[in-house]
């Protein structure tokens, strides 16, 4: 804990002077007669952002908030797989809605996570990486209209697209 | 009696079939639209607005109407059950909403939340029946000074909503308001804050992004180490029984004086235009706090901190109805688009609607009722399907939630890059939480942000930058004299102990 | 990777979903170029934000082709406000050669792109579809000033209160603030501008006097001004406009000056002439139906169809004239 509440603090410390740099683009100061810029506003709260990280980091080293004193273990080796597992499942599935859309990159997630992380049966995980999808054709392309990312498999929805014309 | 007249003709258009079909249609179709996190009220009335081109427009702005309602009671369902707000409006209804579903009590949690509804709804609709045009003048003179104060008083209802860490807590707000900046700066028309140069950041980073990322994928990452670390939530011990239902309604009973307040507070200040229900639905949580005999028990799963929200979003989205048909003037997002539907039907909002549309304007008042009581209805036979759905066991319901959140965030911009902010933030987010920062109050910045800002500097503008402005006029002087009296209570408390602890050491 | 693409399809969608699909592609690539229909819904982005004007127009354009069932599948609305429409540019161009991608424009077709070069965007390498309609603009002030009843009582007016005079409009660099430009040009006044988001909230600012005059269209401020609450001074156009007959042309007051705001329907650029083909045609059965007449009149829309060859014309010529506005105004250099 002690570590991450260190590194944590560090990497938003550089994130708020990165908002600071780039708030800079448009005027930070008080324009006469008008108020303020259009960077006024993020320019500010960002530096008020960074003087929080310094805060936290000054506590830190002087040791007076509990996080800088806990010994406790940020993430056992446990914890570490789980979370590397779910979000890395989560980013990948993103990324391949770029490729073969949200209706082939959605049954390899459920499959992954129903059959790999669940344990449950390939029948049941078989019927929910079917289901899900199908289900969330009919709501959202057939009833609401909105058209979801297919990448690649665009044109396999044309036919199918055609029985609900 | 003129009024008690025109209301009953109402009814008569209301409560003919087509149009009683399309109230029942309308709440289950918002019900479920707003349950599903990502879709709220404003996607499910844009989508559904040329259907109702198939209808007459008495018929299709009521179908519309109802589908607000049920969006708005469903709103509340996935705050509740999932932790993630469906909409802006549902944000304040996760802070104990969530936390008591967690404890077991996710019945009650729903049960209140549809009751409270019905009664902000109830109220707000006779306050609109008989107050409607005087306080259309109200709504018509508010300017950029007194959006700016009242959004100030809504910020300043939740000083005391951080974390114990006052560092994080000013950070926190602070990165809320900060991206609350991106995209486009109406004021200067300058881009501002495109990262990278990526195209995506030219519209800005929608709250529901933020929110469906840190309460959606946030929560889950939390949930699922939550549940190896303590072997099972007790979210499943929820159950639908005739005997804890009775219970359930005794104690929201006791909870009355917070609908009754969020109901007319909500309705207010839905009157503003631009305001609209979701600072409604804050302030009502905030004030409820304050009044409430308990105030340490919010946040942990008080029942008032499910009913005063949840009133004061259903009231103020039938106020947010009163400048769009008196003024043209939508007063949310959601009314925005009912306008447009309005436009494209023939008939002209403004002041003379009144006057020369009474059989539209009555049917719809009318509707109002008869949805508010189908919206419940409908509400409370599905809460034993939601029930089922959170007893399903995790690692079936997680994976199936992540999918919602996924499509959820891209369904109303259909954008992917939101999608990979929203992992995004869901990842940090939870990283942040692990480490004790406080995320709600970059959340409620994310939402008062860009209403605050431009406000501000319109008021400035004006006043060639002078802050006098905001204490010179009738309605913003005391809003912003209460909010700033409000924001610094904390800060003179603080000073008072502190003397009062030297005076006892001396 | 089609080999790929194949498989993984096939197991998310097993129960024969893939096979139906890959006959239908074979079958579909055998369409001639010249009967092009569409073969999914239609995405009809918006270049502005949910219930502004544009949108309302997109609705109901959306709402006409499936009332009279015009084509085959829907137009779906996405609106994509961001950065004056830079989004929304952007976006189109990535669609470049896609035929199921169509675009409603307004006035910041021209100006953004040449306001940020950076975008990279050539508005001639669009596909002209249909001008719908052009919206119009007219000079508003409260009726509560009596004083005020024609445009010399206005310069007056505005001339005693010099920069405390607000003038409301929907964005820095919008259209209403080039208008406002050439108003304080033309008749030497400091009007200060202020923004709002939107039309419909300028409008309201005008009629609960938080501002002392705007520019609407009359779409924005026809509420109020059927109710008394407004009223027009002069207008923009060319001809007196038939819903507000007292309002004079600034042609008439003796300023040459003109201006419209384009409601346009833009192809993806490199879409197929086929597809670019078909939506002519549809655009302008839309714009023939009742409907859509109706709706022109009473927002006091005027502009004739303009499709093809002569909407790039057009273009052309309006992105000259706003290149030059611009210079005007100081905000670009060429």
């Amino acid at each position: 804990m002690r570590i991450a509440e260190l590194v944590m603090a560090i990497v938003m410390a550089i994130f708020s002077a990165y908002l600071m740099w780039k708030s800079a683009e448009l005027p930070i100061g008080w324009i006469p007669d008008e108020g303020p810029g259009g960077g006024f506003w993020p320019f500010w709260l960002a530096a008020a952002m960074l003087a929080s990280c310094l805060s936290i980091i000054y506590k830190w080293v002087r040791k007076t908030s509990p996080l800088s004193r806990s010994t406790e273990i940020f993430m056992d080796s446990e914890a570490l797989k789980g979370f590397v597992l779910v979000a890395g499942s989560l980013l990948v599935t993103v990324g391949l809605f770029h490729y073969i859309g949200i209706y082939g990159a959605l049954p390899l997630f459920l499959i992954f996570h129903i059959r790999f992380l669940g344990g449950h049966s390939w029948p049941f995980t078989g019927f929910m990486a079917v289901i899900t999808p199908v289900i969330t054709f009919l709501f959202f392309e057939i009833v609401l209209k909105i058209t979801l990312p297919k990448g690649l498999t665009d044109e396999y929805f044309y036919p199918i697209f055609a029985l609900f014309a | 009696m003129e009024i008690l007249g025109l209301l009953m003709d109402g009814f008569a258009i209301a409560l003919q079939p087509l149009n009683l079909g399309l109230i029942i249609v309308g709440c289950a179709l918002g019900l479920i639209i707003g349950a599903m996190p990502g879709l709220g009220s404003v996607n499910g009335v844009a989508i559904l607005l040329p259907i109702t081109f198939l209808v007459p427009p008495t018929g299709a702005i009521i179908f519309l109407a109802a589908l607000y309602y049920g969006a708005m009671y469903g709103g509340a369902v996935s705050s509740i059950m999932l932790g993630i707000p469906g909409a802006s409006t549902a944000v304040a209804t996760t802070f104990d909403g969530r936390p008591l579903a967690l404890q077991g009590h996710a019945d009650k949690a729903l049960i209140a939340a549809a009751t409270a509804s019905f009664v902000g709804g109830t109220i707000s609709v006779v306050l609109f029946t008989f107050f409607a045009p005087p306080l259309a003048h109200v709504a018509l003179v508010f300017g950029a000074p007194e959006e700016f104060a009242l959004m100030l008083l809504a910020f300043a209802t939740f000083v005391g909503l951080g974390g114990d860490d006052i560092a994080k807590t000013i950070f926190s707000i602070c990165i809320g308001l900060v991206l609350s900046a991106v995209g486009l700066d109406i004021m200067s028309g300058e881009p501002r804050l495109i990262f990278f140069d990526i195209p995506g950041f030219f519209r800005g980073i929608n709250f529901l992004v933020l929110a469906i990322g840190i309460y959606g994928i946030g929560e889950m990452l939390w949930t699922i180490e939550e549940t190896r670390a303590t072997g099972g939530a007790k979210i499943s011990e929820a159950t639908v029984t005739f005997k804890r239902t009775m219970a359930a309604l005794r104690e929201i009973m006791g909870a009355w004086k917070a609908g009754l307040m969020g109901s007319f507070l909500g309705y207010f200040v839905g009157i503003l235009p631009a305001a609209g229900a979701t600072p409604g639905a804050l302030m009502a949580y905030g004030v409820a706090k304050q009044i409430s005999k308990d105030p340490d028990k919010f946040g942990k799963g008080a029942l008032e901190g499910v009913v005063a929200p949840e009133s004061a979003n259903n009231a103020a989205s039938t106020g947010s109805m009163l400048p769009m048909l008196t003024l043209g003037i939508p007063g949310s997002p959601t009314t925005a688009i009912l306008l447009g539907g309005m436009v494209i039907w023939g008939l002209e909002p403004g002041p003379l609607l009144f006057v020369e549309q009474k059989e539209f304007v009555w049917g719809l008042i009318a509707s109002l009722y008869a949805a508010n009581l189908a919206a419940l209805l409908i509400n409370i036979a599905f809460i034993p399907v939601f029930i089922w759905v959170l007893k399903m066991p995790f690692t079936i319901l997680a994976p199936i939630i992540f999918v919602l959140c996924l499509i959820g965030g891209y369904a109303p911009t259909q954008s992917l890059h939101d999608v990979w902010l929203m992992v995004g933030f869901g990842i940090v987010g939870y990283l942040m939480r692990k480490l004790d920062y406080p995320l709600a109050p970059a959340v409620l910045a994310i939402v008062l942000g860009p209403l605050a800002e431009p406000a501000l500097r319109q008021s400035l503008l004006i006043n060639d930058g002078s802050f006098s402005i905001f204490f010179s006029r009738p309605y913003s002087a005391p809003i912003m004299i209460v909010a700033l009296i409000l924001l610094f209570l904390p800060l003179i408390k603080l000073v008072v102990n502190k003397v009062r602890v030297k005076k006892a050491a001396a | 990777m089609r080999r790929l693409v194949k498989t993984t399809f096939g197991v998310g969608m097993t129960f024969g979903l893939a096979l139906t699909a890959v006959v239908g592609v074979a079958q579909n690539k055998a369409f001639a170029a010249a009967d092009w229909k569409p073969k999914k819904p239609v995405q009809f982005v918006v270049m502005a934000g949910k219930g502004g004007g544009a949108d309302k127009a997109v609705r109901l354009i959306q709402s006409i082709i499936a009332k009279n069932k015009m084509a085959p599948y829907a137009f779906t609305p996405v609106n994509k406000p961001g950065g004056s429409g830079a989004e929304a540019l952007v976006y189109m161009k990535q669609k470049n050669g896609d035929d199921h991608t169509i675009m409603f424009t307004l006035n910041s077709f021209y100006t953004t792109p040449l306001r940020q070069p950076g975008l990279g965007i050539d508005i001639t390498t669009f596909t002209p579809i249909a001008r719908m309609a052009e919206d119009t603009f007219l000079l508003w002030v409260n009726s509560d000033r009596k004083d005020i009843n024609n445009i010399d009582d206005f310069v007056k007016a505005a001339k005693a209160k010099g920069k405390a005079w607000i003038m409301a409009g929907t964005g820095k660099n919008s259209e209403d603030n080039l208008l406002t430009d050439f108003l304080n040009k033309a008749y030497g006044l400091e009007m200060k501008y202020v923004p709002y988001k939107g039309g419909g909230k300028v409008a309201k600012q005008l009629a609960g006097n938080n501002a002392d005059s705007t520019v609407n269209n009359p779409s924005e401020q026809l509420g109020f001004y059927e109710a008394g609450k407004t009223k027009a001074l002069a207008a923009f156009t060319p001809k007196r406009l038939p819903l507000f007959p007292d309002a004079p042309t600034f042609k008439e007051l003796g300023k040459d000056f003109v201006y419209f705001m384009q409601r346009t329907v833009v192809g993806a650029p490199g879409m197929s002439a086929g597809a670019a083909a078909y939506y002519q045609k549809l655009f302008t059965k839309v714009f023939n139906t009742p409907e859509w007449q109706k709706y022109r009149t009473k927002k006091s829309l005027q502009g004739d169809l303009l499709v093809g060859d002569g909407l790039m014309a057009y273009w052309k010529n309006e992105r000259e004239v706003h290149r030059q506005m611009l210079i005007k105004m100081g905000v670009i250099k060429s």
